[in-house]
């Protein structure tokens, strides 16, 4: 692993078509290794968009996506993965007929099921052992993004993206979802995270990156951007310290 | 962070009891059509006698069906070509028969039943191969557009079919069964064909290989996983389009040897027997709910029943009956049977 | 007045426009140019084939949506109309209650299988038209008291359109002006008028908001478009069309049977028209129709001959044989699904812009 500070992701112009839409226009975005970077902005600003374009689920038209040094914006999404960057999509692409369990032995797809790493997981999500034989499908919402992330986090991964974690989730859920993610800073993994909810935001985040209109309109830290509430309400429309998604 | 609080999230249980018992609510529709035929019927060998055939019928339907459904659900691929499979493994199979002719028509039926499994080994081979180059040349180039993959796989189909004509000759072939296949057992007036029987247990056992590789095996898994949800399978970094490749080689094998089953019940094969065969496997897959190989199951066992069952009491039904089958299940459920949650 | 007629929608390139022109010129004057019964059989044959790929093209090609059931709603308007004037007796009565519940019975039909499939899955739509078109094949075969089973029907028309009637006794450029002609004619303006009738529905706002539906379906519901109705109703309209070329046919056949209108070869024939001629250009159907009718006879011969040369080369010889047409038809079928989805008229119209 490189040092804490240099440049582990980055996007450099990209433009992303869905169809006969131009969603992404020119998206220019630094992840630094070993933070947690969040991407926020209004609904239908880009980020979604921003986070299949890495992860290959849509191709850029236009654009480098630099990973680790490589441009890796026309590689296809297995081959993305397979170099180390993990993804809880928006939906959380749980796969609802299988059980938790066999949901994360295929998420544990190079080495199988690591009784360590398992047990960490549990010590973070403790509840995934109780429903460990469940079907996926009968897990509450909450539950599910903690599988999610689990499925992300059992095999050590360089990046993770997590797209709105917190989305229709209850206010108790959301603060263990946070302490969770606190946890996993510490392993030092780089983290990019799509957000809506500003409380958690400035809670978990490093850096900040806003974006509008499929651009990024504002990088900096989370510290100056959770202290200047002008700047939060010209950015993102909130008011002081909003809480609520 | 307590456990208390996670648990506060697992209320939503009873919905879900409600939900298992509805699912399983498209199991019962088997023998509860199975009961309800019996009271025009009346007579009991008469619908012993149908019942078997019914279910024989539906498993050969079954053996052709599963794999197209899974094909449908991991790649939204529809392929109408599939009918080829099914008519090239017949062909195939037969000629292995004829080949093996000293092996086949002797009194024997250890001899008999090699013969015929390595004639439907040899029919699976060959569709199999066959769905590889149909994989690799009519439906890779369309993938994820509908319109062009139903006209061409259609087109496929065609070209396969006369193919077929040109290697074996546009007239129907006859397949005597062995004499230890002709026959039946009578027990308690029930009359089980032995062939009948035979195209049962072969089925059953399919099935259940078929679900113990779906629910024991990682591949398996990463099936069913992407019929529900393609791109986290990709997020995950396995390479979908490879399983997506065996997949189909695998339902093409599989059809191939449906081809040789059914070509075998009804003792001649036509190169139009696989076109003909289709329209029942798409009324199953259908009806069972595009990529459930339960609902598929399901929906077969249905389908043959029905079609036993009406040809005996309204034969001019009988062929009406699986749409009239089709009307009613998806006026009950639009979606199939069961459809696998997730996919759209 | 000629812009008015034909929608707006004229075929475009001048090329183009000029062979639509010749094949509309010899269609109309086909008992004349080409006298002898074969020739002009094969002249109402090509108009009735229009109409037929057009409906067809409003449903694949405007609408998007595949059906295998077209054929069917061909063989309901001409069994209408045989199954009327076999029981009946020839009248023009007959003709038109036999038309007329052809007509409504694959109105019907349309409707209730559109609704059903389209209701549910779009993709269902193929599946279940083809499920629903084999099981009314046989069908009609098992009903053979009323159908005629696997030979079909032969029956008689009212006098004036039998070639048994004279309408005046010269002849006009050497033809007969007899009830023969009288009815080449019926085919041919009906022919017209329900191609101009298609025309002006795919240049309609309706249509206009079917091809939307085609590129987009969910923009197209989200700006409010009840897609389902609109692919409902483009169903039925086809079908009805399809039921009314069934009518013509039984017209100009005198007799009806599985064969020539309910086949699955005729189903297949008429995708293959679509597709060459061109999926969403109602103009397509025109060369689409001609240029296979054509093939159809000139391929069969070029591989009789073909067949022949190479006699000795075992494999290739079976395949060149006449009866593997739809070998090479199939494999046409394929390439051009491939390479030219817009068939001729969009190889044409693009090469102009």
């Amino acid at each position: 692993m490189g040092e804490t500070g240099e440049t582990l992701l980055s996007l450099s112009g990209v433009h992303t078509h869905i169809g006969q839409y131009h969603i992404l226009h020119g998206v220019d975005l630094e992840v630094p290794r070993g933070q947690l970077t969040m991407l926020l902005g209004r609904n239908g600003a880009g980020k979604t968009t921003t986070m299949r374009t890495i992860m290959g689920l849509w191709q850029a038209r236009q654009g480098a996506v630099r990973f680790a040094g490589e441009d890796i914006a026309r590689l296809a999404t297995p081959d993305i993965a397979r170099r180390g960057i993990a993804y809880v999509p928006e939906n959380m692409g749980i796969f609802g007929t299988l059980t938790v369990e066999e949901n994360m032995v295929l998420a544990a797809r190079r080495s199988g099921l690591n009784a360590e790493r398992l047990d960490w997981i549990y010590s973070l999500f403790p509840a995934m052992r109780k429903f460990w034989r469940w079907p996926a499908g009968q897990l509450s919402g909450g539950q599910k993004q903690m599988l999610a992330i689990s499925r992300a986090i059992i095999e050590p991964a360089e990046l993770l993206l997590v797209d709105e974690p917190t989305k229709g989730l209850a206010p108790t859920i959301i603060d263990a979802l946070a302490e969770a993610i606190m946890a996993l800073k510490q392993t030092g993994v780089t983290i990019l995270m799509v957000e809506q909810n500003f409380a958690l935001a400035r809670r978990v985040g490093d850096t900040v990156a806003v974006m509008d209109d499929g651009k990024i309109i504002h990088t900096g830290t989370m510290a100056e951007l959770g202290a200047d509430t002008a700047l939060q309400g010209r950015l993102l429309g909130l008011d002081i310290g909003g809480g609520t998604a | 962070m307590s456990t208390t609080r996670q648990e506060g999230a697992i209320a939503a249980e009873p919905r879900n009891w409600l939900g298992f018992v509805r699912d399983r609510a498209a199991y019962f529709t088997v023998p509860v059509l199975a009961l309800l035929a019996f009271l025009p019927i009346g007579s009991l060998p008469t619908w012993g006698t149908l019942t078997l055939a019914g279910l024989a019928m539906g498993l050969m339907i079954f053996i052709m069906a599963s794999g197209l459904t899974l094909v449908f659900g991991l790649m939204d691929v529809l392929n109408f070509g599939h009918g080829a499979m099914i008519s090239f493994g017949a062909f195939v199979g037969v000629s292995t028969l004829v080949a093996l002719g000293p092996l086949y028509l002797s009194s024997g039926i250890e001899m008999n039943l090699l013969a015929l499994l390595i004639a439907a080994l040899a029919a699976m081979l060959a569709a199999g191969v066959l769905g590889l180059v149909f994989e690799r040349l009519i439906v890779r180039p369309v993938y994820g557009h509908h319109l062009k993959q139903i006209l061409i796989t259609m087109g496929g189909l065609i070209v396969v079919e006369q193919l077929i004509i040109v290697l074996w000759g546009p007239n129907e072939i006859p397949i005597p069964r062995p004499q230890n296949l002709k026959g039946a057992f009578i027990v308690g007036g029930v009359v089980l064909e032995k062939y009948r029987l035979l195209a049962v247990a072969l089925g059953l056992v399919l099935f259940v290989v078929l679900r113990l590789v779906l629910t024991r095996t990682r591949i398996g898994l990463l099936v069913r996983a992407g019929v529900e949800n393609r791109e986290m399978v990709e997020s995950l970094g396995y390479r979908i389009s490879i399983l997506f490749i065996g997949v189909f080689a695998v339902a093409s094998a599989l059809g191939g040897l449906g081809g040789i089953m059914w070509g075998l019940y009804d003792e001649v094969i036509t190169a139009h027997l696989g076109m003909s065969v289709m329209v029942l496997v798409f009324i199953t897959i259908i009806i069972g709910g595009l990529g459930s190989i339960e609902g598929c199951f399901i929906a077969a066992l249905l389908i043959g029943l029905t079609n036993n069952y009406v040809a005996y009491l309204a034969p001019k039904l009988s062929l009406g009956s699986a749409i009239i089958l089709m009307v009613v299940v998806l006026m009950w459920r639009p979606q199939g049977l069961l459809q696998p949650s997730g996919s759209r | 007045m000629i812009k008015s007629l034909l929608s707006g929608d004229a075929p475009g390139k001048p090329l183009l426009a000029l062979i639509v022109c010749a094949v509309v010129i010899c269609l109309a004057l086909a008992p004349f140019l080409f006298p002898g019964t074969r020739s002009v059989d094969t002249a109402a044959r090509i108009c009735i084939i229009i109409v037929l790929v057009a409906s067809y093209d409003l449903l694949l090609g405007y609408t998007g949506i595949v059906s295998f059931a077209h054929t069917m709603f061909f063989g309901i308007g001409a069994y209408g109309v045989a199954i009327a004037s076999s029981s009946m007796g020839p009248g023009w009565d007959a003709l038109a209650l036999g038309g007329a519940g052809g007509v409504l019975v694959a109105a019907a039909l349309a409707f209730v299988i559109a609704l059903a499939s389209l209701r549910v899955r779009a993709i269902f739509f193929a599946m279940i038209t083809l499920a629903v078109a084999s099981a009314f094949g046989v069908l009609v075969s098992q009903l053979y008291t009323i159908t005629g089973g696997e030979d079909g029907l032969t029956y008689r028309l009212p006098q004036m359109l039998t070639p048994a009637f004279e309408f005046a006794d010269f002849r006009l450029f050497g033809v007969r002006l007899d009830g023969r002609l009288l009815s080449y004619y019926l085919i041919f303006f009906s022919a017209v008028a329900l191609f101009l009738v298609l025309l002006r529905l795919v240049n309609s706002p309706f249509g206009r908001v079917l091809q939307a539906i085609r590129e987009n379906d969910f923009r197209a519901e989200a700006l409010g478009y009840k897609t389902v109705h609109y692919r409902i109703v483009a169903s039925v309209v086809s079908a009805v069309v399809a039921a009314l070329a069934g009518v013509l046919l039984a017209i100009w056949l005198r007799y009806t049977g599985p064969d020539t209108t309910l086949s699955l070869d005729l189903m297949i024939d008429i995708l293959v028209m679509v597709v060459i001629g061109g999926m969403g250009t109602m103009w397509g159907s025109v060369l689409g129709a001609t240029i296979f009718v054509m093939a159809k006879n000139y391929l069969r011969e070029v591989m009789g001959a073909a067949s022949a040369l190479t006699s000795d080369l075992p494999l290739v010889t079976d395949i060149l044989h006449p009866d593997r047409w739809l070998f090479w038809l199939g494999l046409l079928f394929i390439l051009s699904v491939y390479f030219f989805p817009t068939g001729i008229v969009g190889k044409f119209r693009r090469s102009t812009q």
